[in-house]
């Protein structure tokens, strides 16, 4: 692999930008590898690259329906933050968020983690609540997050509207400046560079139709559009898919898979310095590196495979947008689309061995995946290596629906008295 | 917006006046105490998720507020058919092997 | 030189209707009728903007929506400030100003021009490889200079003073686009008389009407025909036209999002109206007629100002009067552009010479213009043009290579042919399917009821389109339930037909590092880009768009997405249809946010709930707190008084004397019929059939999983009828809850459900005089304790309405809750105020309730628990039915984790120092000395100052809590780390005297 620099793009300019190689290779896939993951976005790339470089495991293939990073990872709103409330969250996050600083620099490509602050808005008293048991419990667990008044939320974000005519006026804010943005294609892109100069096949528009399994139920390939594919393990990284693909292996999830729609405005000079969450009124935003303010909210209410939603949802969206940033009504909507999400009951994710032996899972991540991707990664990567979790991920079993050991971030914001 | 069709109203009302409620045909066990923690587990967390024909439970909440079932294909969100609450899952669908 | 190429004769404006305008603070004239666009080319300025990453000077690419280049900012005053408006499409008003973008210090000296001379640098995706090291300099100085870069236009900055409005629409026929097709189509639907709306873009419909001039039907010239037409279609009682609306977007089961431009291009809008408004359409049917937009030609330096496309000059010549240049060259691909050259050539401007890539040209447009004299040089290309702020020539070379020759131009005009505008088809999930012998995408496989008709569906030729598209709107209206009407298809007596063309790169789009031929000019890519990102691996053109950003400007690649394509296809040796097309992505063209948003803006940005008291409270001094959409009574204070010393008085008072509490937001749910109680037994984990009628219970709801739901008092008015109290945030999700259970699990039990929230006022009256102010205003019921003995409930009357009367107490004091129909809440809240006041009482708020019921260690579900809380975690085992078989959450409840030891439990919490008030949300630990991170044992989930205790108190989960009694706990703060001990929950009146006080 080629180091990219400044120094290479001077090269390359001198001749117009013919001798660079490519970033990562399509291959056609061999008949049997170690490891073959499931999914070739942000997760499952990383994964490879992970087991590749971390575990010495090169003997695999990334196999993809579509395009590389052309799923969830394509799609989101690219927010990173790891202030979750309960230790076994905040440490997957922070774990990840500890190679977002640094991740540029190992892959050698700039996926441009934006440490420029994630500021979550508290509307009513319940929010407060919840935000300080938030702060203080990232305080002990050592994660940076900070309770700002509503002056000083409006002095970190000057556009941000904390009128207390305004119909839920901004109470205050907790902010973790380690939060940000990332640039969601390089990751995906840095990923399969990565993995790919280290050996592993990253096959796209491969579909995969099956999941078979060996004579002791033991996982023992994959079919797919390109033909059968054996595998002694096979990690499943499919998000929203993984339903379907976990069901080919006779594994039912606890799953159920949504719209989540978001969008761009026209590009803007520099306004949003940050980026801005509120649940109460329930947006998020935040402005790209090409001016264009990003904008997400909730999930449509039915499950669907069909990554569109409905004009309603983004509606609500736009009305909390320029409710707190009444001036955006004269902006306009540039570009709109949905993703699938797979969310478990507690709104945390599975990253853990399946009763099928050789068969691996990720998945659940729900709306906030993206800010995961390298801790993510990292955690299943070792998982499917050792064949056994990382402490890390050693909580995000599939086992805690049985037992009752949830992860409920979503309970712990429970809905107002 | 989906278009939905309410069994007892009769009417296609917009989704505005609706709520989903989930996979149906999953029904609480008549003797729930003596469920296994696996049967329970599958009873209240683990769902189909199909792609293709769901079988999903609305709530006309905006409107006669009744509890229905329906079919709908979750890769067009096309609505198949909708069903009254307690009517068994239809064994053959309209439009379907004709 | 203002007007100066203004053509007198040509073009639909009135000469003696003049517009004054500004551009860059420079003061101009125009016309009634003008867009921004064709007023500017009026006065012969061609330079509109700069490019986003190079800077490059750009002038007028298109004359519509398509347009981006000339993107500038209006600023009507201070707060409306609109950025990125396309110039092409805003109309001209009198007193309109318009600034450039994207440049400094002025348009046309830009200092980050630099980005262009240094563009070798900036190849695509750059980015990715550089600006790593060292790393910390990414944070302090590269980071904030790419983000410094951001943007093309500004964000206005004050709060909008414009407002916009919605409406919903429901239609047989929805014809998108009011081109001849569009028109003919709403034609034959319309005399069907079903309710048809025919919106389209331009503020008069005709499409490319407006710049065809060899059209004619029905004996008229064609943009007559179609004004005739529109004229007699909003005359009809069944038909709705919307000028200035854009179909943005196409959603499940035919519905679609309109946005009608109300008032932009007023000089002086009606303040009443909107500035725009969005339809959301349901139509049985649609018809699409979207029409087709012209491509440009790829090659070096295609972007100078002056360089447009040939149908947008024979736009600003035949409808705006306009001449784009006094001698301007033309290069094309295809037919359509000879027209082009024919009109102007025809209005008395030099046609210095038509260039056409194809070899041998021939047809009567070429004959015609050959006629007219004007040079044409087949099998050649464009390889340059010259001039930097406005074009000043073009050099021809041989299409394989040979001599150049420069020839002096002021404009140049091209057209590689035209894309059918799919993008709605494609939105409606309908699949495209690439022809392989006109080389475009057309409708293939339909996925709704929708029909594509004329050139979007790849018609050519207006004889054609008009026969397809009147026939479509025929079908549509048949299938939609219209009778059959007798047929009136306009006739097509002469037309112009244009196909063909060319993808891809040009001769001229060369390879050399500097060359820059532009796909998408907008976000200057060019083909050399796009062939970089091939040649770095990316295969996928979804991977090329996101690697070069081809067709992520605010046109949304109109005009580049399959020139990108076909270079890509090229470079990879693939066919078009295996590299595949880039999802068409709503909106259609960029769309206000206002629009979407409406009225839901301030006040009605959500409900506001008031209770019936508010007036009062607000009059009384209240200060309110939002709870959900309600705004309850925080606190009432007097005087002088900030939030402590109010609740502290309200406190003390209403345990010395009485105080008065709304407590109206509460949800409230009758359950009535003869299995009441047995829906009851299976709701709650309380035991209920035993519950004598008049008497209440706190009941505790679990969701299914065993964690508690809600909570709240229910009483028994009859043995039939269930009085229910829910959380005021549970309200809904509780009835929901309960008439899920009764409708799809327990659908053999005879009961109704009510939702009462709102039926019912209810007063609070706590503390030891609160059967005192109470009882005079009664009638009918016996308030002795004997009669009425605490947790019962009876029906009478009060002030002569009607009351339920509940002996209750969330204090922890004698207390009742006295219900009234909402009409009556005001009235009966002053008429007990006014005993109130003879007994010493106050009116308090849910700072006092909820400081009263912590300092009886009552819980506040949603506070003191969070979802993962069962009974016993809360100390409220006794509240589940031991005996009982069934309710929902039994199953849930004896889950492993649900028994495991060491549960984080509710207990008390007291400072060892007495003032010091712990926060809520604050954490525990056991070891304070640890190092971090540290290991938490539970949260403070309330915690006040009391003063009726003269302490603060507080609650908290904590790892096995009811274990931990007297024990000595820590609460590290950021300043210092506060010593706790575990305690009951219960700090004042411990053996509840007090109830009966």
């Amino acid at each position: 692999m080629k180091k990219y620099s400044v120094f290479a793009i001077a090269r390359e300019a001198m001749r117009a930008h013919k001798g660079w190689e490519e970033q990562w290779s399509s291959p056609e896939p061999k008949k049997e590898y170690d490891v073959i993951i499931i999914g070739a976005g942000g997760h499952g790339l990383g994964t490879a690259y992970y087991l590749a470089k971390e575990h010495g495991i090169t003997n695999v293939a990334v196999l993809e329906k579509g395009w590389l990073g052309g799923g969830n990872t394509g799609r989101n709103t690219t927010i990173i933050r790891s202030n979750y409330l309960y230790d076994e969250s905040a440490g997957i996050y922070d774990h990840a968020l500890k190679l977002w600083d640094g991740l540029s620099q190992d892959l050698n490509y700039n996926v441009m983690y934006s440490a420029r602050g994630v500021m979550m808005l508290a509307h009513n008293i319940h929010d407060i609540q919840v935000f300080k048991r938030h702060i203080h419990a990232n305080r002990l667990n050592g994660i940076d997050n900070e309770w700002l008044t509503p002056e000083q939320a409006k002095e970190f974000c000057p556009p941000l509207n904390i009128s207390k005519d305004a119909r839920y006026p901004v109470l205050g804010a907790a902010l973790q400046r380690r939060g940000g943005t990332a640039r969601h294609d390089a990751v995906a892109w840095g990923y399969a560079r990565g993995a790919s100069a280290r050996g592993v096949d990253i096959i796209q528009n491969c579909e995969v139709t099956g999941i078979k399994r060996g004579p002791n139920g033991e996982v023992a390939g994959v079919e797919t559009a390109r033909g059968f594919i054996g595998a002694k393990k096979v990690g499943v990284v499919a998000a929203g898919h993984t339903s379907v693909l976990m069901n080919m292996a006779g594994v039912r999830m606890p799953l159920e898979s949504y719209p989540l729609q978001a969008l761009v405005s026209e590009p803007v000079k520099p306004i949003v310095p940050c980026v801005v969450m509120s649940n109460t009124v329930h947006a998020y935003i935040s402005q790209s590196d090409k001016g264009e303010l990003v904008i997400g909210a909730g999930t449509d209410q039915y499950t669907s495979y069909s990554q569109t939603g409905g004009l309603h949802i983004l509606e609500h969206t736009l009305d909390a947008i320029c409710e707190m940033f009444p001036m955006f009504t004269r902006m306009k909507m540039l570009r709109s689309w949905g993703g699938i999400v797979d969310v478990t009951p507690d709104r945390s994710p599975i990253l853990a061995k399946t009763p099928v032996k050789g068969l691996y899972v990720n998945c659940g991540w729900g709306t906030g995946g993206f800010k995961a991707t390298p801790g993510s990664a990292n955690v299943f990567a070792h998982t499917i290596a050792r064949d056994e979790p990382h402490p890390i991920n050693a909580p995000f079993t599939l086992e805690r629906f049985r037992t009752g050991r949830l992860i409920d971030e979503a309970a712990a914001a429970a809905v107002a008295h | 917006m989906l278009l939905i069709h309410c069994p007892y109203c009769e009417e296609e009302r917009p989704e505005l006046e609706f709520r989903n409620a989930g996979e149906a045909h999953i029904a609480r066990p008549a003797n729930i105490v003596a469920e296994s923690d696996e049967d329970f587990e599958k009873f209240f967390f683990i769902r189909a998720n199909t792609k293709g024909l769901v079988y999903e439970r609305w709530r006309h909440v905006h409107g006669c507020a009744r509890f229905f079932n329906a079919v709908r294909d979750s890769v067009s969100d096309k609505f198949i058919m909708t069903y009254k609450a307690g009517e068994p899952k239809p064994k053959k669908l309209p439009g379907a092997g004709k | 030189m203002s007007a100066s190429f203004r053509i007198s004769g040509k073009g639909r404006l009135t000469q003696a209707r003049t517009a004054r305008f500004t551009f860059d603070d420079k003061a101009y004239s125009g016309l009634a009728g003008d867009t921004l666009a064709s007023a500017l080319l009026a006065n012969g300025v061609h330079l509109v903007g700069r490019s986003f990453k190079y800077h490059r000077p750009r002038g007028i690419l298109s004359a519509g929506a398509e347009e981006p280049n000339a993107l500038v900012g209006i600023h009507r005053d201070a707060a409306r400030k609109t950025p990125n408006v396309r110039a092409t499409v805003q109309e001209l008003y009198d007193g309109l100003t318009a600034v450039s973008q994207n440049r400094w210090p002025s348009l046309s000296f830009d200092v980050g021009a630099v980005n262009d001379v240094a563009s070798p640098l900036f190849s695509a995706g750059f980015y990715y490889k550089t600006f790593m090291w060292p790393k910390a300099a990414w944070k302090s100085l590269y980071e904030p200079k790419i983000r410094a870069a951001a943007g093309l236009g500004v964000s206005p900055d004050l709060p909008d003073p414009d407002h916009y409005a919605a409406r919903f629409a429901h239609c047989e026929v929805l014809v998108l686009g009011g081109g001849a097709a569009g028109i003919a189509a709403a034609l034959a639907a319309a005399e069907t008389g079903l309710r048809v709306i025919l919106c389209d873009e331009q503020a008069e419909l005709g499409g490319a009407l407006r710049f065809e001039s060899g059209s004619t039907i029905d004996g008229r010239n064609g943009w007559d025909w179609a004004q005739a037409a529109i004229a007699r279609l909003v005359a009809m009682d069944n038909v709705r036209v919307l000028p200035r609306t854009t179909a943005f977007g196409y959603y499940a089961q035919n519905f679609v999002g309109l946005v009608e431009r109300v008032s932009d291009h007023l000089q002086s809008p009606d303040p009443d109206l909107p500035r725009e408004r969005l339809w959301q359409v349901r139509a049985k049917r649609v018809v699409i007629a979207t029409g087709a937009i012209e491509r440009h030609m790829v090659f070096a330096d295609n972007d100078r100002p002056g360089v447009m496309l040939a149908s947008a000059a024979r736009a600003y010549l035949n409808h705006y009067g306009v001449a784009v240049g006094r001698n301007v060259g033309v290069y094309t691909a295809n037919d359509s552009a000879y027209a082009a050259a024919i009109d102007l050539k025809k209005a008395g401007v030099n046609v210095a010479a038509i260039v056409d890539l194809r070899d041998n040209p021939a047809g009567s447009v070429i004959d015609e213009a050959r006629a007219l004299g004007i040079e044409i040089h087949g099998g050649r290309a464009v390889v340059r043009v010259g001039g930097k702020l406005r074009v000043n020539s073009m050099t021809v070379q041989p299409k394989n290579g040979g001599g150049e020759r420069t020839i002096p131009v002021d404009a140049v005009l091209m057209s590689a042919g035209w894309t059918p505008s799919v993008h709605l088809f494609s939105q409606s999930r309908g699949k495209v399917a690439f022809n392989d012998e006109v080389k475009r995408f057309l409708p293939g496989t339909y996925a709704q009821d929708c029909i594509s008709a004329g050139a979007c569906n790849g018609t050519d030729g207006l004889s054609a389109c008009l026969d397809e598209a009147y026939a479509a709107g025929a079908k549509a209206a048949k299938e939609a339930g219209g009778k059959a009407a007798k047929p009136a298809k306009p006739k097509v007596e002469a037309s112009e037909s244009w196909s063909r063309g060319m993808l891809g790169a040009a001769p001229g789009a060369g390879s050399g590092t500097t060359v820059k031929a532009f796909v998408d000019f907008q976000n200057d890519v060019t083909a050399k880009d796009i062939r970089q990102a091939v040649h770095e691996g990316m295969r996928s053109i979804e991977h090329v768009k996101r690697f070069t950003t081809n067709g992520m400007a605010t046109d949304q690649g109109k005009t580049s997405n399959m020139h990108g394509l076909a270079i890509a296809a090229d470079e990879l040796g693939k066919q078009i249809p295996e590299v595949g097309l880039t999802t068409f992505r709503a909106p259609y063209t960029p769309v206000t946010f206002g629009a979407i948003v409406g009225h839901a803006r301030g006040k009605l940005f959500d409900p506001t709930r008031r209770t019936t008291t508010h007036g009062w409270a607000e009059r009384n001094g209240a200060v309110f707190e939002d709870v959900g959409q309600w705004k309850r009574a925080w606190y009432f204070p007097k005087e002088g008084e900030d939030i402590h010393a109010s609740v502290n008085r309200e406190c003390v008072t209403v345990r010395k004397a009485a105080g008065l509490f709304d407590a109206s937001t509460l949800g409230k749910i009758e359950v009535v019929g003869p299995d009441a109680a047995k829906f009851m037994e299976l709701l709650y984990t309380n035991p209920w059939e035993k519950l004598e009628v008049g008497r209440c219970r706190y009941g505790v709801m679990l969701r299914e999983d065993g964690f508690i739901y809600d909570d709240g008092v229910v009483g028994r008015l009859a043995a039939d009828r269930f009085h229910v109290t829910t959380t005021t945030g549970g309200a809904a999700r509780v009835m929901n809850h309960m008439e899920d259970y009764l409708q799809t699990e327990f659908p053999d039990l005879n009961v109704w459900l009510t939702s009462i929230s709102e039926q019912w006022a209810v007063i609070a009256v706590q503390g030891p005089n609160s059967r005192k102010i109470i009882e005079p205003l009664v009638e009918g019921i016996d308030m002795s304790d004997a009669a009425m003995p605490h947790m019962s409930v009876r029906e009478g009357k009060i002030c002569g309405v009607p009351t339920r009367l509940f002996r209750m107490s969330f204090s922890g004091e004698r207390g009742f809750e006295v219900n009234v129909p909402a009409d009556y809440g005001e009235a009966v809240w002053e008429a007990l105020w006014a005993e109130g006041q003879k007994h010493g009482a106050c009116t308090y708020g849910t700072e006092t309730m909820h400081v009263l019921r912590a300092e009886k260690g009552y819980i506040i579900v949603g506070q003191d628990t969070d979802g993962t809380v069962t009974p016993n975690d809360a100390g409220l085992d006794w509240v589940v039915g031991k005996k009982k078989t069934d309710f929902v959450g039994i199953r849930g409840l004896r889950r492993p984790d649900l028994l495991a030891r060491g549960r984080k439990q509710l207990v008390g919490l007291k400072t060892k120092d007495p003032n010091t008030v712990l926060e809520e949300g604050a954490q525990i630990v056991a070891d304070p000395k640890q190092p971090i991170p540290m290991k938490m044992i539970g949260h403070v989930t309330s915690s006040y100052w009391s003063e009726n205790c003269g302490r603060s108190i507080a609650l908290a989960l904590v790892a096995g809590g009811r274990g931990r009694m007297g024990e000595t706990l820590y609460v590290p703060m950021p300043d210092r780390t506060i010593e706790v001990e575990i305690t009951g929950m219960v700090f004042f009146d411990e053996k509840g005297e007090h109830l009966n006080g």
